[in-house]
């Protein structure tokens, strides 16, 4: 490698004001010569600019009373008590929360601070999604499984990666069809099978990334609804019905092995 | 140690706590611990250096403790917000609530270095040293988390428009 040529860390060195002298005149001629290698260096600058005014703010909020005290020597060793009824309290906030029922979660995403501060988590998009489509009696799915391939294309195509639902025909499920909805920031694509019974469950395909990293089988329970959902790489899916979690956690087993053999 | 001394580093904990775990009430309660056991192990920390570094590298500790931690609660909710802190204007190429979605994103180790540098204006050295890394780490994580904090941010703003229906 030239050692004159200013490496990664010197950029990141130059945008935050802690390169050597030395080093400067070298990264400013690159900056010159290299209008890609500039632009990312305005970006790096800009990040930083960003998240200092952002969180500029909390330093002018005023300090808690609790944390005042927990300052001072004697008052932190006193306020362990009052710390265990705040967290009671928080907990018994947090169970009130989870009880409420899906109109309350629809109604947040309305209130403009909820809407700015938090993307709708996936488990939370799939219920809702699934407790309005699946009761639907006449038009449950936009797009019918007697159509699967028009489905399929159409759906890729406004996802922009191939998706196709997995079949669960073994597992008494049959697909009914599938529609295309508005996840936080583009298009998610919603599956719907249904056993002899009647009953239905959907698997709700989002590619929006969601927390950028892979996750496990998480479970989480939406009034009547029970969700399994999982991030693999770009996609985020779940799976909502409302039956047991046990014969969901089949499905949702069943579901996932199916993805996963099809990856190149 | 000194009570007002810890007293006058309480609103910078609190930022970095704030933009490091996202929640209000969550980042808070990070604060707390860290004065609790700042003053539990107040017989550590040596007269006449950094409090600040000290503090924060407790801090440091106990939220990679609250990671490890297993989750004991499946049903609760495990996505992460991120709470853009109040404020008047909104003029900035960067939008603070992409922002602050994109910064949830990031892995955890990445954003600790980008906000130990952003907010605190951290030497490398003294981020290495909070964070009890080698500074060649810092400079990867500082380099990994901006490269994917700004490919975050592009891919949000390239999201295709909805189409008006004819």
């Amino acid at each position: 490698m030239n050692p004159l040529l200013p490496t990664d860390a010197d950029l990141h060195a130059y945008v935050d004001g802690q390169l050597p002298e030395s080093r400067r005149l070298q990264v400013e001629a690159l900056l010159a010569a290299d209008p890609a290698v500039a632009q990312r260096v305005r970006t790096y600058r800009d990040q930083k600019r960003a998240l200092q005014e952002m969180f500029a703010p909390v330093l002018d909020e005023p300090v808690p009373e609790t944390l005042r005290a927990a300052a001072t020597p004697a008052a932190a060793r006193k306020s362990v008590l009052s710390r265990w009824s705040l967290q009671r309290l928080a907990a018994s906030l947090a169970i009130a929360a989870l009880g409420g029922v899906i109109g309350w979660l629809g109604h947040g995403r309305y209130q403009q601070t909820e809407m700015l501060a938090r993307a709708t988590p996936l488990p939370h998009q799939a219920a809702i999604a699934h407790a309005v489509f699946t009761p639907d009696v006449r038009r449950p799915v936009e797009v019918t499984a007697d159509q699967e391939d028009q489905l399929v294309t159409w759906l890729s195509k406004r996802l922009g990666t191939p998706v196709r639902p997995p079949g669960l025909g073994a597992l008494g499920y049959e697909l009914i069809g599938g529609r295309l909805l508005p996840g936080n920031s583009g298009p998610v694509a919603q599956f719907m099978y249904q056993e002899a019974s009647g009953q239905r469950l959907t698997l709700y395909v989002s590619t929006e990334r969601h927390e950028n990293r892979d996750t496990a089988f998480r479970f989480a329970r939406e009034g009547q609804i029970n969700v399994f959902y999982w991030i693999d790489g770009p996609y985020g899916y779940a799976l909502s019905a409302g039956i047991a979690k046990e014969e969901l956690a089949r499905i949702a087993t069943a579901v996932y092995e199916q993805l996963d053999d099809r990856r190149p | 140690m000194d009570g007002r001394a810890i007293l006058a580093e309480l609103p910078r904990l609190r930022r970095y706590a704030r933009a490091l775990v996202g929640e209000r009430a969550a980042a808070d309660d990070l604060v707390q611990d860290t004065l609790e056991r700042a003053w539990s192990r107040s017989g550590q920390w040596r007269p006449g250096s950094d409090l600040r570094a000290w503090l924060f590298g407790i801090m440091h500790n106990l939220r990679i403790d609250q990671l490890r931690r297993p989750s004991l609660d499946t049903t609760a909710l495990d996505d992460q917000f991120v709470e853009p802190p109040a404020r008047a204007t909104q003029s900035d190429s960067i939008e603070f609530a992409e922002l602050a979605a994109a910064l949830a994103a990031l892995p955890e180790e990445q954003r600790a270095v980008m906000l130990l540098v952003a907010l605190e204006e951290m030497r490398y050295e003294d981020v290495a040293q909070t964070l009890g890394i080698p500074v060649g780490t810092v400079m990867s994580r500082l380099a990994r988390g901006r490269e994917r904090l700004r490919r975050l941010l592009d891919e949000r703003n390239n999201v295709t428009p909805l189409r008006v229906v004819r």
